[in-house]
């Protein structure tokens, strides 16, 4: 039977879900939480929305993008491989010594990643450089950039939402991957984040608040922001941290640990089962 | 030297600024709400569309010139050096040196010479901070001349340069004849007596001291150290093997910057005793900027006490 559109970018979110477990398994090491609950995400923004061309990684005119939460490099390797930037091979040797595959993400070492991140809440700053620089040159390409819930503590983030505000940079939009649990436990008890649009709102930026874990309501959302002139937007995407695995989902504890061989198997083959055809 | 005529650097830089950007249009800079203080004012005035002031946010500043830099435009990020180097370090470290960016980060307010703000604005560490940053270039003037020779050189390679600039007014040592090279000490007379290395502010403090020390027949020669990494090894040992002595003069901490740069040299190579002058483990103070050079012996009559 011939699959949707839909059908076919949710598989995709599937192998990136499958290759962040099978990196973070194979490395021993890794944050498999905030990767998986951000994979509907990267399919999205790879296979439907970005100018992109896998053969011309560094073409000026390409559409940006920045993985601020840079620790959930395996789902963004797996994006990258999975749109055919290098081989799927080179995952296997995630966070491995002599290895590319960096523990977060470097963009002088992996093609097709536009900035190099790791310490939290500086992509957003990044991402308004090179959107001024859009702006400068006329280019029209967009920046895409992606935040933690957690990650939105850091005062930079703020700093930086004033700038991009500032500057009107309508080809900026932000993603916040609002899946409720940092390190120490949900984002309400540890920092007292309070309503996240409601303070974008004030900041200037046209908000919006999307099911980060529906395809058909992420493609609705980046074509709406798209159209927004004169402000940047920030789209923020209510997830489920560990997205997919059962018993990863909603646990904070999975934020930044592997599972042992048992858990990996019961992992792929939930997974597997999810696969439409 | 010309006592005469005295420029400080950060308005030697604002000057510079202005003219790199008639000769490259990727040129961009920005301020973090200082742009009268840091003179790139001068530079906002004449290109307005490729100057952005980003507010009072270093660490935004920093970022912002990465990703500038990562799309072809050459960023020259200006503040004061204790909120360049100190509070954005980390932006600096992760942002620009680690991805190797082409950011040029050109601080100004550098030293105690800052003068009546006091210890908070006296930034005394920054040489220490960014010389241990791999990809980093350090490089400390002297003057108007050597200044403006820098700000231009800096944007024909590619690469983050920390550029450390002084609010004090300061002698025009060089001519418009001096060549100048990144990585190469100037040395000035040939004395054996002893060797005074001096970065920035404190070099033609040296020269006085050279002036004053050889009318008691007291010979130094000064070595004008503008790149602190990468340090010119090769003159470092040099003077260590033809002069008695080696003293190092700086508008920074001991630990750390100059004097720490030239021992870790000559430590390896031709170990030597050397004799650190600058700011000794402690924070700076108010006062005018000659005061204070006077309060924490880094002065001319300072280098000269050392002889007498």
């Amino acid at each position: 039977m011939k699959i949707t559109k839909i059908e076919a970018l949710e598989n995709i979110a599937n192998d990136i879900r499958i290759d962040v477990i099978e990196q973070v398994y194979s490395a021993q090491s890794g944050h498999p939480g905030g990767a998986l609950s951000c994979a509907d995400i990267l399919a999205v923004l790879y296979f439907n929305q970005m100018n992109i061309d896998p053969k011309k990684p560094d073409s000026q005119e390409r559409d940006r993008f920045v993985l601020s939460k840079g620790h959930c490099s395996t789902a963004l390797y797996a994006v990258l491989a999975r749109k055919g930037y290098f081989s799927r091979e080179l995952l296997k040797d995630f966070r491995k010594i002599g290895s590319n595959m960096q523990g977060h993400p470097d963009m002088n070492k992996v093609p097709g990643v536009d900035m190099t991140t790791g310490s939290l809440g500086q992509g957003l700053s990044a991402s308004v450089g090179m959107a001024l620089a859009s702006k400068m040159n006329s280019a029209g390409y967009r920046v895409y950039c992606l935040v933690g819930d957690g990650e939105i503590e850091e005062g930079q983030i703020w700093e930086a939402a004033m700038s991009a505000s500032k500057n009107k940079l309508d080809n900026i939009c932000l993603i916040v991957d609002h899946n409720h649990l940092q390190i120490d436990g949900n984002v309400e008890n540890v920092a007292g984040l309070m309503d996240i649009k409601e303070k974008f709102e004030s900041f200037g930026f046209y908000a919006l608040t999307v099911d980060g874990n529906n395809i058909e309501s992420l493609i609705h959302a980046f074509d709406t922001v798209k159209q927004k002139k004169g402000m940047p937007s920030v789209i923020i995407a209510e997830t489920v941290k560990g997205k997919g695995v059962s018993f990863m989902e909603n646990d904070a504890s999975w934020h930044g640990k592997a599972p042992n061989e048992e858990q990996y198997k019961q992992a792929i083959n939930e997974l597997k089962l999810k696969y439409i055809e | 030297m010309n006592m005469e005529k005295k420029i400080a650097t950060r308005q030697s830089y604002g000057e510079a600024l202005a003219e790199l950007g008639e000769k490259n249009e990727n040129v961009v800079v920005l301020d973090a709400d200082l742009s009268s203080a840091t003179k790139t004012n001068i530079f906002a005035k004449k290109f307005p569309e490729r100057f952005i002031d980003v507010g009072i946010a270093e660490q935004n500043l920093m970022g912002i010139s990465a990703g500038l830099s990562t799309c072809n435009k050459i960023p020259y990020a200006s503040t004061f050096a204790v909120f360049a180097a100190g509070r954005a370090y980390d932006q600096i470290r992760n942002s620009i040196c680690y991805p190797n960016l082409n950011v040029k980060i050109c601080a100004t307010h550098a030293g105690v010479t800052v003068g009546e703000d006091g210890a908070t604005h006296q930034m005394l560490e920054d040489l220490s901070l960014m010389r241990t940053l791999p990809n980093m270039t350090v490089i400390s003037p002297s003057d108007d001349t050597q200044t403006k020779w820098v700000i231009e050189e800096i944007s024909k390679f590619h690469g983050p340069v920390y550029v450390r600039l002084s609010r004090l007014s300061t002698p025009v040592i060089y001519d418009e004849k001096q060549k100048f090279e990144i990585g190469k000490a100037i040395q000035h007379g040939d004395g054996t007596d002893a060797t005074i290395f001096a970065t920035g502010v404190t070099v033609s403090e040296a020269l006085i001291a050279q002036e004053e020390l050889k009318k008691k027949s007291i010979n130094v020669r000064v070595i004008d150290i503008h790149t602190i990494k990468p340090i010119d090894k090769e003159l470092i040992i040099k003077c260590a093997k033809e002069t008695k002595r080696l003293i190092t003069v700086e508008d920074h901490s001991i630990i750390g910057g100059l004097g720490s740069a030239v021992c870790e040299v000559l430590s390896e190579e031709y170990p030597a005793k050397v004799e650190r002058m600058g700011v000794k483990d402690t924070f700076g103070k108010s006062g005018k900027a000659e005061e204070l050079l006077k309060y924490f012996k880094i002065d001319s009559n300072a280098i000269i006490e050392k002889f007498v």
